[in-house]
C-alpha cells in the first residue's frame, strides 16, 4: 500500500514541479531565471516554513500563554520552570548531560583517535567505537540496561563486577518496574534518596557510549591532516611525544575540536531518547528534553512545555556563540 | 578550517582507515610504526588504554547479543557471562518478538514501519534538498545569499522547538481567528494526516532539510564551472543541466547523506512516537514501549533490541565508508 502511495506521491510531486518549471516558458525573459529558481526551492522553502520557521514562532508565542493556550501569562511559564524543585533538578542534570558528556566524549575521542593511529587494530579499533552510532539511543538503553541490571536476576554486569570488589554493595536497589538504578544511596557516601547526580551519571555514561565514535572518527580525521614536516620540525627541535601531542596536534586540531564539542553539546542538551528508554525521568534523571516530552505529550500542557522547548532553544544559543568564537580564535590563529 | 581541508579531510576517511592506504604518507610495506605522525602519537599505555575502551565498547553489545540467544530461564537466573560455561541456544526469544498473535510484540510489523518511515523520508528530504542546493549554487535570484544563511540558520533550531505546533497542525490544520472578530481564516486545511505515516513523512522532511541543503550545497557549489557553462553555451536549460550534470555528478555526496539520512531517520525515537499513532510507530518507539511494559521479561527485550540493530548495524558494517564521510562533512565545515 504504501509503496504505491510514495512512488505516486513522488510522481505527482515531479509532475507539478515539471509544469510549473514549463510555464516558466510563458514569463518574460528576464525574469524566467527568478521563476525557474522558485520551482527548484519551493518545496524546501515551503516545508522548512511550514515544518520548522512558522512552528518554532509559534512555540515562542504559545510559551507566554497557559496551557490551554487561552490566557496570556507572561513569564510565568519560566518562572515555574526555575521554581519547581522538581524543574530545578531537571535544569542541573541537563547542565551535568552537556558538561560531563562533552568532556568525556571529546577525551575518550582524542584518546583513541590519538593512540589507535598507526597501530595495527587501528581499524578494528576505530570500528569498535563507532559501532553504537549505528545503534539508536533507544536500543544503547537497552543495552546498557543489561549493564546496570540489579536482583532478582542478578544477570547486570556492573553488579558482577562490584560484587567482586569487597566494600562496594553488591545490589544497585530498583523498585520493581525498573531494577537498575540507585534508589537509595550507593557506596560510601550514602546519599539520601533525590540527590541528584548519580542517576544520571549512569545514563549519560550510555550517552558517551554512544557518541564516542563520532568524535573518534572526526578527531582521527583531524590528526591525519596534520601535516607530517610540523611534527617533524617539533622532533627535529627535541620535542617527546607528549609535546608533539598536546604543543603541535592539539592546537593544530583545535577547530575541530570545538565542532565536535559544540555538537556533543546540543546532543547532550537534548538527550530525551536514553532517559525515556531506561527510567522514564525516575529517580531523579529527568532532562529538559525529557520533562518537555513528559508536560506536553503525557500531561498535554502546551504553556510550559512550550516554555521548556524554548530553554533548550536559549541554551542552545550560547553554545553556538561560543562555538562560532572558538572557531574564528582557530581561524586566526592559523592564519597568523 | 577551509573549505577545500574540508575535502581533504573527507577523501582520506573514504580510504580505508589505515593510515598504509594514504599513499602520500609513504609507508613501507611491513614498517611496524606506521607514519611518523602515528609513531609521534602511539605509545604502550596508549594503546593498552585503546584495547581496554575498545572492550568496554564493545561488552555491552555483545552482552545483548548473547542473552538473545539464551533461554528464558538461563537470561532471568544469571548474567550472560556464564553462557560460556553453559551454553544453551535458542530462538524462541526471537520467535515470540516477531510474532503476531495475542500477547506478542509484533515486532517484524514494526520493523516494516521503520522502513516505511525511512524509505520515503530519505528520498524527500535528500531529492528536495538537492533541488534546492541546486538553486543556490547555480541559479541567480534576488535574495540568495540571504536566504540561504536562513535556511541553514535554521539548523540551529532545535527540533522540540517545532514539535507542539506541528502536531496542531496534523490535528486540525492551521486557522487563524481575526482579533476583535469571530472570523476565522483557514489558513492550511485539515488533511486528515493525525496519527498518520505521512505526517512522520512531512516532519523527517521538514526537519532533515537545512541539514541536507547545507551538505548538498557544499558539494554541488564546488563542482566545476566549466562544465556546467559549457552545457549552457550548448544550450541546455537548468533542467537538463540538473538532470544530465548535477545528479550524476552529485553521487558520492548523495550516497553519503543518503546512508547518514537512513541511519538517522531508522534511529530516531521521538518524531516516530509523536507523529505516527500507535499502529505507526517505528521499530525504536516499539522497543521503548516493550521496555516500559516488559521490565521483567529480559529474554524478549534483548531479541527485541537486536531487531531494532539489525538493520542499521548491517548498512554500518556494508558502508561504513559512506557513512564515514557524510559524518565528516555534516561537522567539520569551513
Amino acid at each position: 500500500m504504501s509503496l504505491a502511495v510514495v512512488i505516486a506521491g513522488l510522481a505527482v510531486l515531479g509532475a507539478v514541479l515539471a509544469a510549473l518549471y514549463g510555464l516558466g516558458s510563458l514569463v518574460p525573459r528576464h525574469l524566467q531565471e527568478g521563476f525557474r529558481s522558485w520551482v527548484f526551492l519551493g518545496p524546501a522553502v515551503i516545508l522548512v516554513s511550514i515544518g520548522l520557521l512558522v512552528p518554532a514562532i509559534r512555540t515562542i508565542y504559545l510559551s507566554f500563554f497557559d496551557d490551554a493556550s487561552k490566557k496570556f501569562v507572561g513569564l510565568d511559564n519560566y518562572i515555574d520552570i526555575f521554581s519547581g524543585r522538581n524543574t530545578r533538578l531537571t535544569v542541573f542534570n541537563s547542565f551535568l548531560w552537556v558538561v560531563v558528556g562533552t568532556a568525556l566524549t571529546v577525551i575518550v575521542g582524542l584518546t583513541i583517535a590519538r593512540f589507535a593511529e598507526g597501530m595495527r587494530a587501528e581499524k578494528v579499533a576505530k570500528s569498535a567505537i563507532f559501532i553504537p552510532a549505528a545503534i539508536s539511543l533507544v536500543g544503547a538503553g537497552v543495552i546498557w540496561g543489561f549493564v546496570y541490571a540489579g536482583p532478582p536476576f542478578n544477570n547486570g554486569l556492573l553488579n558482577r563486577v562490584t560484587s567482586i570488589i569487597p566494600g562496594l554493595p553488591t545490589s544497585m536497589g530498583g523498585d520493581g518496574q525498573r531494577i537498575w538504578m540507585v534508589e537509595r544511596g550507593f557506596g560510601p557516601l550514602n546519599p539520601p534518596q533525590g540527590l541528584p547526580g548519580f542517576n544520571t551519571l549512569l545514563l549519560i555514561v550510555i550517552f558517551i557510549w554512544a557518541s564516542s565514535g563520532f568524535a573518534t572518527v572526526v578527531f582521527s580525521a583531524a590528526i591525519k591532516g596534520v601535516p607530517e614536516a610540523l611534527i617533524e620540525a617539533a622532533k627535529v627541535d627535541g620535542a617527546t611525544d607528549r609535546q608533539v601531542f598536546y604543543q603541535v596536534v592539539l592546537p593544530y586540531i583545535r577547530a575541530t575540536i570545538v565542532t565536535v564539542a559544540t555538537v556533543t553539546a546540543i546532543g547532550g542538551l537534548k538527550a530525551f531518547d536514553i532517559v525515556a528508554a531506561t527510567t522514564g525521568g525516575k529517580f531523579g534523571t529527568s532532562t529538559i528534553a525529557n520533562e518537555f516530552f513528559v508536560t506536553k505529550f503525557v500531561q498535554g500542557r502546551n504553556g510550559l512545555g512550550s516554555a521548556l522547548a524554548v530553554l533548550i532553544f536559549v541554551l542552545v544559543t550560547p553554545i553556538i556563540v561560543m562555538n562560532r568564537r572558538a572557531q574564528q580564535r582557530a581561524e586566526e590563529m592559523m592564519g597568523a | 578550517m577551509s573549505t577545500a581541508n574540508t575535502t581533504i579531510v573527507a577523501d582520506e576517511l573514504a580510504a580505508p582507515a589505515t593510515t598504509k592506504a594514504i599513499p602520500k604518507k609513504k609507508v613501507k610495506a611491513g614498517e611496524p610504526m606506521g607514519t611518523s605522525v602515528g609513531a609521534a602519537l602511539s605509545s604502550p599505555l596508549g594503546r593498552a588504554m585503546v584495547y581496554v575502551l575498545m572492550v568496554l565498547w564493545t561488552v555491552p553489545t555483545f552482552g545483548i547479543l548473547v542473552s538473545s540467544i539464551r533461554p528464558e530461564v538461563d537470561v532471568k537466573t544469571n548474567g550472560w557471562w556464564n553462557w560460556f560455561i553453559d551454553p544453551a541456544f535458542t530462538t524462541d526469544n526471537y520467535a515470540r518478538v516477531l510474532s503476531s498473535s495475542p500477547g506478542n510484540d509484533n515486532l517484524w510489523h514494526f520493523f516494516l514501519n521503520s522502513l516505511q518511515i525511512t524509505v520515503p523520508s530519505v528520498i524527500l528530504s535528500v531529492g528536495i534538498g538537492l533541488l534546492a542546493a541546486y538553486a543556490f549554487s547555480w541559479m541567480k535570484f534576488k535574495g540568495r545569499d540571504w536566504l540561504f544563511v536562513a535556511v541553514v540558520g535554521l539548523l540551529m533550531v532545535p527540533l522540540q522547538m517545532a514539535l507542539i505546533p506541528l502536531l496542531q497542525l496534523f490535528t486540525g490544520g492551521a486557522h487563524f481567528t481575526i482579533p476583535g472578530t469571530t472570523f476565522t481564516l483557514t489558513l492550511i486545511p485539515y488533511f486528515h494526516l493525525k496519527s498518520s505515516i505521512y505526517a512522520v513523512w512531512i516532519a523527517h522532511t521538514c526537519f532533515g532539510l537545512p541539514f541536507c541543503i547545507f551538505i548538498l550545497k557544499n558539494f554541488v557549489s564546488s563542482l566545476p564551472r566549466e562544465i556546467i557553462e559549457a552545457a549552457q553555451v550548448d544550450g541546455a536549460g537548468h533542467a537538463t543541466v540538473f538532470f544530465r550534470l548535477i545528479v550524476p555528478l552529485s553521487v558520492p555526496a548523495i550516497a553519503s547523506l543518503t546512508i547518514f539520512q537512513f541511519m538517522y531517520i531508522w534511529n530516531d525515537y521521538l518524531i516516530g512516537k509523536i507523529f505516527a499513532g500507535t499502529a505507526n510507530i517505528p521499530v525504536t518507539a516499539k522497543l521503548a514501549e516493550v521496555t516500559g511494559t516488559r521490565g521483567q521479561s529480559w529474554h524478549l527485550l534483548t531479541a527485541a533490541g537486536m531487531v531494532s540493530m539489525v538493520l542499521p548495524l548491517a548498512v554500518f558494517f556494508a558502508l561504513q565508508r559512506y557513512f564515514v564521510r557524510g559524518l565528516l562533512a555534516g561537522s567539520v565545515k569551513g
